[in-house]
């Protein structure tokens, strides 16, 4: 299923929406209130678990040999990309170390 | 300090982080036209939404043919942080009109927000603050609108043997790690992570809701089962 012509604005209308009240929540509606710390706390961990659930799948299972094998090589260089932002902490750097591993490892395989 | 006086510390303040935006709004303008998406629309997507991994992720679950529900709510999650900016920044503009109010809101990113709290802490005056968040904010929304449109350009016309929207999630990979800070984390991110593998397969690419929404409740958990030092005395003196 896909979202088509005419649909796709009120798609983006709503996602737009969406992040719009997020941001005003507690600038507009919720200013008396603080923020409960149980959501406080469960919000750290919004991040990690996220960005993993994006990025797992993302790099096992996409590209032309998915799965967990050497001759996957989107794999292999989120691997290294993995390493390089572990090291550098910069997203520059791992996005540049993950497309040349993905690219040499393409010519190679 | 007087209004223009904010406004011009806000445009310093701000400098710094603009040209980490720029791949990112790239990116984002890749991804919309990778979707399928018109120019127009890809562009829209960058002024309706304003947030770089939202838009990645939710352009990505349109390709993979999501059902447009599943789209919405893993957008929210993902932005679910602005809660907390909004909550951090409510006091400062409790005073203000709707208009400043809704305008401001509109323009949040974690730029602004950081640098904002960050000068509101070092700023005893806080009558301006609103002038020195706007300015750099506005800045920054100009800078994500043009990056979005050289990613439209670019994204059309760079050949698909190139992968480019393998850059998509290495933009993932390179947020993820640093926020991986203590065992609580750690475990947010493995389970989170796993999950989503394991769920791969279920309908309406609930994988990455289900993924996610298993690493924050192993977060939580870890929080609960390991505090850190100072969490564990209040604890204790609570008791």
């Amino acid at each position: 299923m896909s979202v088509q012509g005419g649909g796709i604005w009120l798609l983006l209308a709503v996602l737009g929406l969406a992040s719009f009240a997020l941001r005003l929540s507690f600038i507009q509606w919720f200013s008396r209130r603080r923020m409960p710390p149980w959501l406080q706390r469960s919000l750290r961990f919004v991040p990690p678990a996220v960005l993993a659930a994006l990025v797992l799948p993302a790099i096992v299972y996409s590209g032309p040999a998915p799965g967990f094998s050497l001759e996957n090589s989107r794999l292999l260089a989120g691997l290294l990309a993995a390493l390089v932002a572990w090291r550098t902490r910069n997203v520059l750097w791992t996005m540049a170390a993950g497309m040349g591993a993905l690219w040499l490892l393409e010519a190679l395989l | 300090m007087n209004t223009r006086a904010a406004m011009t510390a806000g445009i310093h303040a701000i400098l710094p982080m603009l040209p980490g935006i720029v791949p990112f709004g790239v990116m984002a303008g890749v991804a919309a036209v990778e979707a399928g998406l018109s120019p127009l629309a890809a562009l829209a997507s960058s002024v309706f939404i304003f947030a770089g991994v939202a838009q990645m992720a939710a352009m990505q679950l349109l390709d993979s043919g999501a059902l447009p529900l599943v789209i919405v709510m893993t957008t929210v999650v993902i932005n679910l942080r602005y809660l907390m900016y909004s909550a951090a920044l409510a006091p400062y503009f409790a005073q203000l009109s709707v208009r400043w109010k809704w305008t401001l809101a509109y323009l949040m990113t974690d730029q602004s927000f950081a640098v904002t709290v960050t000068h509101a802490h070092e700023t005893p005056q806080r009558e301006h603050l609103r002038w020195f968040y706007l300015s750099g904010a506005i800045l920054c929304w100009l800078i994500w609108q043009a990056s979005t449109l050289v990613g439209i350009f670019v994204g059309a016309r760079v050949p698909e043997e190139w992968s480019l929207g393998f850059a998509i999630p290495l933009i993932f990979m390179g947020l993820l790690i640093p926020v991986v800070r203590d065992r609580a984390t750690l475990a947010a991110a493995c389970v989170g992570g796993s999950v989503a593998l394991l769920a791969r397969g279920l309908p309406l690419n609930l994988g990455l809701l289900v993924g996610a929404g298993a690493g924050i409740l192993a977060g939580v958990l870890a929080d609960y089962l390991a505090p850190p030092p100072h969490a564990a005395e209040r604890r204790e003196e609570a008791a």
